[in-house]
């Protein structure tokens, strides 16, 4: 069985990558892309990582991908314009992607691996916890060092965002929550008794 | 064990917390004096913590598994990168509030900036070596856009942002071949599964991915593209930063990560290095020639010093390094004049950048005009002033170990690249009748003009007195 979901999986994922970047509507694109993201998410799972494939979920899909899709939404980005150049740098991109691929060919010939990556790839996933509890013993204990260094990038990115995107503005009128707070109807609400007939 | 490794580790943390700090007092005192002082603060900070590691006593500690290392040669670099920094915002003090940038948000991301370097100059381990590239780098993409309202400063740093990203990838993409087929991240372990097993063709591509990773971080060519446009780009106190600090990290960090990891591959990373200096001196040379801007000029300098600090690299030895050591410590001191001085460059109230407005300077200010040329000339490596001394050192190495090519190429290119530097003299003393600059300069970028003429021209006695230090330091280093 596992097999076939395999194969199902990775056929989803292949195709749809292959859809991400042939689509000629960006929409389109970012939804072939999710469609990789769901399908690697399955491919996890069949591998027992089941907190990669829903932290895939959560982070690609949920974030990631719903972001690019606002942002091909809301922004006015005119492909057709972005493709201009793309032929004239096609030949040169074709020349030095087949240079890389050709080299890493050379390296799949020669494929050996270190003693110690046996060691590594036979050390068991434990079996006895779940994926995140096990992760969480690493991360917070050997790893404490490099999960606080990436705490402290993602304080970089917010700082970064907020310095160039916001633009205070002294106009706008903000609420005050203790004044707020504070107000009662006595003060608020007046009460005026309009005889009939009379007006103000 | 824990609590050493907290200890050693804690100039950056305490670095790391005061940053948090200034984003904190920032966000709520709201007052642009409080942005000042900040900044004054901050200076103070970076001298205070540069002399708590002065004060530690080099020995090698590993703390965090071996992630990070604290030796003699990590804390020179942090020394002198804590001192730049600071003296840098300094410096730019008064440039940052005649075009309203002086924001709480620049000294915070400069502080956190300097805390990657760190990082990255101790890291013993590729995953803590990537974390502080990136620590670095995402800060460094900020602050070059930081003009935003200005149409070069955002292109700068969107397309630092671009190619800094690419070559993260580079860099990632080569430290997960190395982790494949060594099966370890640790530097030393690395070395010891080379020394045991041989560099297997899956080791040697990834060698070569961090090398085009790590070539674009000190902008070596083939990898420089970014650096003019960048440079040109970003507000001169960026420009400043970026071209004296980072490359003190990436240099310190591509040393150890030669040495260490690859020590036993030393022969094919040579050929690489090879390449790379040797490009980089004659085009960094050859490409100065043309440029009308000098923060564009001073671009393709600091391209071809970098294919000078190279050669020192590809010596791999210990007098090698040392020489390396050297001659950034002087290309920092040279720079710091000359931003100095560029910083000031303005007529009627406004910054200008194109060398053409150096014209007949001297007859503004001479005592100024002398010192930059001075400086200048140092740069150019005209004996007797340090940055001969620095190229001698250099070239010394290369020729103890049979590097000579590399030393017949780095004379032809110094001789190329005198004929800008001596441009700028010439224009200084004996250019058109112009629009000549205005005379104004704040007192701090006095100093450090007149220290850095100074320093180029006594320097060359003692090398500042460094120079035991620093090969003791190599010496230990290469262990």
């Amino acid at each position: 069985m596992a097999p076939i979901i395999f194969y199902f999986f990775a056929v989803i994922a292949l195709s749809s990558a292959v859809l991400v970047i042939s689509c000629r509507n960006p929409v389109h694109s970012v939804l072939a892309l999710i469609a990789t993201f769901f399908s690697v998410a399955g491919l996890f799972v069949l591998l027992g990582a089941e907190f990669l494939a829903m932290l895939m979920m959560i982070v690609y899909v949920g974030a990631v991908a719903v972001l690019f899709l606002f942002v091909v939404m809301m922004l006015d980005i005119d492909f057709v314009e972005l493709r201009v150049g793309f032929s004239r740098y096609l030949p040169a991109g074709i020349i030095f992607g087949a240079v890389l691929v050709f080299e890493l060919g050379i390296m799949l010939g020669d494929w050996t691996f270190s003693d110690s990556f046996a060691r590594n790839m036979t050390s068991p996933i434990p079996t006895d916890v779940t994926n995140t509890i096990a992760l969480s013993k690493v991360i917070y204990t050997k790893y404490i060092y490099l999960f606080q260094l990436a705490g402290l990038i993602l304080f970089v990115a917010m700082i970064g965002a907020i310095v160039l995107t916001f633009r205070p503005n002294s106009n706008v009128k903000r609420q005050n929550v203790v004044e707020q707070m504070q107000r009662d109807g006595a003060s608020s609400v007046k009460v005026v008794d309009i005889k009939p007939g009379q007006g103000l | 064990m824990l609590i050493d490794s907290l200890v050693a580790l804690s100039p950056e943390i305490m670095l790391s917390i005061y940053s948090m700090v200034v984003v904190m007092v920032g966000v709520f005192s709201k007052t642009k004096s409080m942005d000042v002082s900040l900044l004054w603060l901050s200076c103070l900070m970076f001298c205070f913590i540069s002399l708590i590691i002065a004060l530690t006593e080099p020995s090698d500690i590993y703390a965090f598994n071996g992630a990070f290392k604290l030796d003699g040669f990590s804390q020179f670099f942090k020394i002198v990168i804590l001192l730049s920094s600071g003296l840098i915002l300094a410096m730019s003090k008064d440039y940052l509030s005649r075009y309203n940038l002086l924001n709480f948000e620049y000294s915070a991301l400069i502080c956190l900036s300097v805390v990657g370097m760190m990082i990255m100059v101790s890291a013993s381990n590729l995953m803590a070596v990537y974390l502080g590239l990136e620590l670095q780098s995402l800060s460094l993409y900020v602050i070059a856009a930081f003009r935003r309202d200005s149409l070069k400063s955002t292109e700068a740093g969107l397309k630092y942002f671009v190619l800094g990203a690419l070559s993260s990838g580079l860099f990632l993409y080569g430290a997960s071949l190395v982790y494949g087929f060594t099966g370890t991240t640790g530097f030393e372990e690395i070395s010891g599964v080379i020394l045991d097993e041989g560099l297997s063709t899956g080791v040697l591509f990834g060698l070569i991915f961090i090398l085009g990773g790590m070539a674009f971080k000190v902008s070596a060519v083939p990898f420089h593209m970014w650096t003019p446009d960048v440079y040109e780009g970003s507000p001169t106190p960026v420009t400043t930063f970026f071209a004296i600090v980072p490359k003190l990290a990436a240099i310190a960090m591509l040393a150890r990560l030669l040495f260490v990891p690859f020590g036993n591959a030393i022969s094919e990373w040579q050929q690489i290095l090879v390449f790379l200096s040797i490009s980089s001196m004659l085009i960094g040379s050859i490409a100065a020639i043309g440029q009308s801007n000098i923060k564009r000029l001073m671009a393709y300098s600091s391209i071809s010093h970098i294919g000078f600090a190279l050669i020192g690299l590809t010596v791999g030895s210990s007098e090698g390094l040392s020489a390396v050591i050297i001659y950034m410590f002087i290309y920092v001191i040279a720079n710091f004049g000359v931003f100095a001085f560029i910083l000031n460059m303005q007529r009627d109230g406004v910054s200008v950048t194109d060398i053409s407005s150096l014209s007949l300077y001297s007859r503004v200010n001479s005592i100024r005009a002398f010192c930059l040329s001075l400086i200048i000339l140092s740069l150019a490596g005209l004996p007797p002033l340090v940055g001969f001394f620095g190229k001698v050192f250099i070239f010394k190495a290369a020729i103890n170990s049979g590097f000579v090519p590399l030393v017949i190429v780095g004379g032809l290119s110094s001789v190329i690249g005198a004929f800008y530097y001596l441009r700028m003299v010439y224009l200084i003393y004996f250019g058109e009748v112009s629009d000549r600059l205005g005379g104004s300069m704040p007192f701090i970028n006095q100093v450090v003009l007149t220290t850095s003429a100074i320093a180029v021209t006594l320097g060359s006695i003692n090398l500042f007195g460094i120079q035991g230090f620093v090969s003791v330091i190599s010496t230990t280093f290469l262990g």
